[in-house]
């Protein structure tokens, strides 16, 4: 559960494009100094009444008086969105959602597995666990489509102790592994280059559903950070449900209140 | 001197401002980021005898200038209402009435639920959910039927003393029919209107965008619908009505007053803007003092053809 949240106008300070990607960095410093890994910001994109929600973005950095997100242009809202300038005010609400529970151990091997757009959070939490615990035991494992869609891949280089350390796929063979990235982490617990990893996955749900499989597989702890539409963003209007095990039953929670993070065995993923 | 406030059927508020139902929950989300003590009063989530699972994902999904919602009317039941809920709107939300919504897959359940809240403290009113159109049973089956509607209005008036707010549905022919239904049978108010029935598909995927297919629309879409189903009710009863439908500044909330409402209720606009009821609110004060009125009273219904 967030501790505490706020909602203020936020200057922007950079707005950046990268292809059909922008990285957004705004002035919020009570939200900088509440945010943790998982959790995500929500955005009023244009101020209309037509596209009329806000916008979820999980938080690529936290850090000193700003916030910084990194996003995709997948609809009218975040088209808006990426119309502001420096300068402009952005109507901010944050942070919000639970986020990723750090490792207990800093001598547990960490896996972070990323698909596309799911890196941002993760280089969010790398660069959190490098602080605290160093990058001896972080590997990183992002796919993306192509080369030019590895958003964050220089992040998790440099955080890398080795080659081994820092593993890129991408569907059509232009960097790295030429397939999934979970045929990666497969090939790492196979092969005992990893053992008993605690494993932090965010990207499409297909990737979540095959992480979630091999953890299982392996007996592996693992948390997953699920997308979903969103209205209120604050646990009220129940929207963005999904559903988890309950006992020997089943029941709906929110990817706002209870989420974005969840435990992988604790996810209902045969839908 | 306060120019706002307001009472409905014994109500007191400090102003003509409401958060919804459905969309405020029951007040605590929403407690970190305004001043709960500063609303007309909470109308919290529909609430069953026993906990309801809701509709299964997606539940929610954005049309032009609104949204569609299925959420199925998910909610803890009366119990953690009474216990949990209530208790800390007593404490958090002191100056501010608490009104209930209240739902029911059958009669019994609908009384059921009345007759537990009757006298417990902290509950001001009970709002009669009998438009909901996201379940299969109850809600909105109750509302658009004119024998049921006065079956379950009289049944809940016999379980309770506390002012009765029956929720008008508009996917009726003449809402002003289910409204002096309601009225005949005891209601001490009404509030209209709940969401109008609408659906959207996927042209990619060639699927139904809500997993319930249908939904309830809600949003500025829906306002001028909403606008003249409060002037037409307000026309044709004596007791209060409470108007919402699309209300997302405070302009938009004077229409529904000069068409005839007593208060208003602010719902979608509180996803896009939690600060919306507050800042309503101010507005139509600011309003009242650029128009030299001393009282909102004197401009409800004074709307003129």
């Amino acid at each position: 559960m967030s501790s505490s949240v706020r909602q203020t106008k936020c200057r922007i300070l950079q707005h950046e494009c990268d292809g059909n990607f922008r990285r957004l960095v705004f002035e919020a410093p009570e939200i900088a100094a509440l945010a943790r890994p998982g959790q995500f910001v929500h955005l009023l994109c244009g101020g209309t009444h037509d596209p009329l929600l806000r916008r979820p973005l999980s938080i690529y950095r936290a850090e000193a008086d700003q916030v910084a997100v990194l996003y995709e242009i997948r609809g009218r809202g975040t088209a808006l969105l990426a119309e502001k300038k420096p300068g402009d005010l952005v109507d901010v609400i944050g942070p919000l959602g639970t986020g990723f529970t750090l490792p207990d151990s800093p001598t547990q091997q960490i896996v972070l597995v990323g698909g596309g757009i799911g890196a941002p959070p993760l280089s969010f939490l790398a660069s959190t666990i490098a602080k605290s615990f160093g990058c001896e035991r972080l590997t990183t494992m992002i796919g993306a489509q192509t080369a030019e869609k590895h958003i964050c891949a220089d992040e998790f280089r440099g955080l890398s102790v080795d080659d081994n350390a820092c593993l890129l796929a991408t569907d059509d063979g232009s960097c790295g592994h030429s397939g999934l990235v979970t045929d990666i982490l497969r090939e790492r617990l196979k092969s005992e280059s990893l053992i008993s990893p605690m494993i932090y996955a965010c990207g499409p749900t297909p990737m979540l559903k095959a992480v979630a499989l091999i953890a299982k597989e392996y007996h592996l702890k693992c948390q997953v950070s699920l997308e979903a539409k969103m209205a209120c963003g604050v646990g009220a209007c129940m929207g963005c449900v999904i559903k988890v095990h309950n006992g020997g039953g089943c029941k709906y929670v929110r990817v706002c209140h209870e989420g974005p993070v969840f435990d992988a065995e604790e996810v209902v993923w045969d839908e | 001197m306060n120019r706002l406030t307001t009472d409905i059927c014994g109500i007191q508020m400090k102003n003509p401002v409401m958060v919804a139902s459905g969309t405020f929950g029951f007040g605590k989300e929403y407690a970190e980021l305004i001043d709960l003590n500063l609303l007309g009063a909470i109308v919290t989530k529909g609430t069953s005898l026993v906990q309801w699972d809701g509709n299964p994902p997606e539940r929610i999904c954005e049309t032009p200038a609104g949204m569609l919602n299925a959420i199925g009317l998910q909610n803890d039941g009366v119990d953690s209402l009474i216990n949990d809920k209530i208790p800390w709107l007593q404490s958090a939300a002191a100056d501010t009435p608490v009104i209930v919504n209240v739902v029911g897959k059958t009669l019994d359940e609908y009384a059921e639920v009345a007759r537990r809240l009757d006298g417990v403290p902290g509950v001001a009113g009970l709002e009669i959910n009998i438009s909901c159109p996201n379940v299969k049973h109850g809600g909105i089956a109750f509302g658009t039927d004119p024998s049921m509607c006065a079956e379950v209005v009289r049944a809940v008036r016999k379980a309770t003393s506390l002012p009765l707010i029956p929720k008008l549905s508009p996917n009726v022919t003449d809402i002003t029919a289910m409204a002096r239904i309601c009225v005949d049978c005891g209601a001490d108010a009404l509030s209209l209107i709940n969401t109008l029935l609408g659906t959207a598909i996927d042209i990619k995927t060639r699927k139904f965008r809500l997993a319930n297919i249908t939904g309830g629309l809600s949003g500025p879409a829906v306002k001028p619908v909403a606008l003249r189903m409060v002037w037409q009710v307000a026309s044709a009863v004596d007791v209060p009505v409470i108007g919402m439908g699309g209300i997302m500044n405070a302009d938009d909330a004077l229409e529904f007053l000069l068409a005839g409402a007593s208060a208003v209720q602010v719902g979608t606009a509180n996803f896009v803007n939690p600060q919306s009821a507050i800042e309503i609110a101010q507005g139509i004060d600011d309003y009242l003092v650029t128009c030299g009125v001393e009282h909102v009273d004197e401009i409800i219904g004074t709307v003129q053809s």
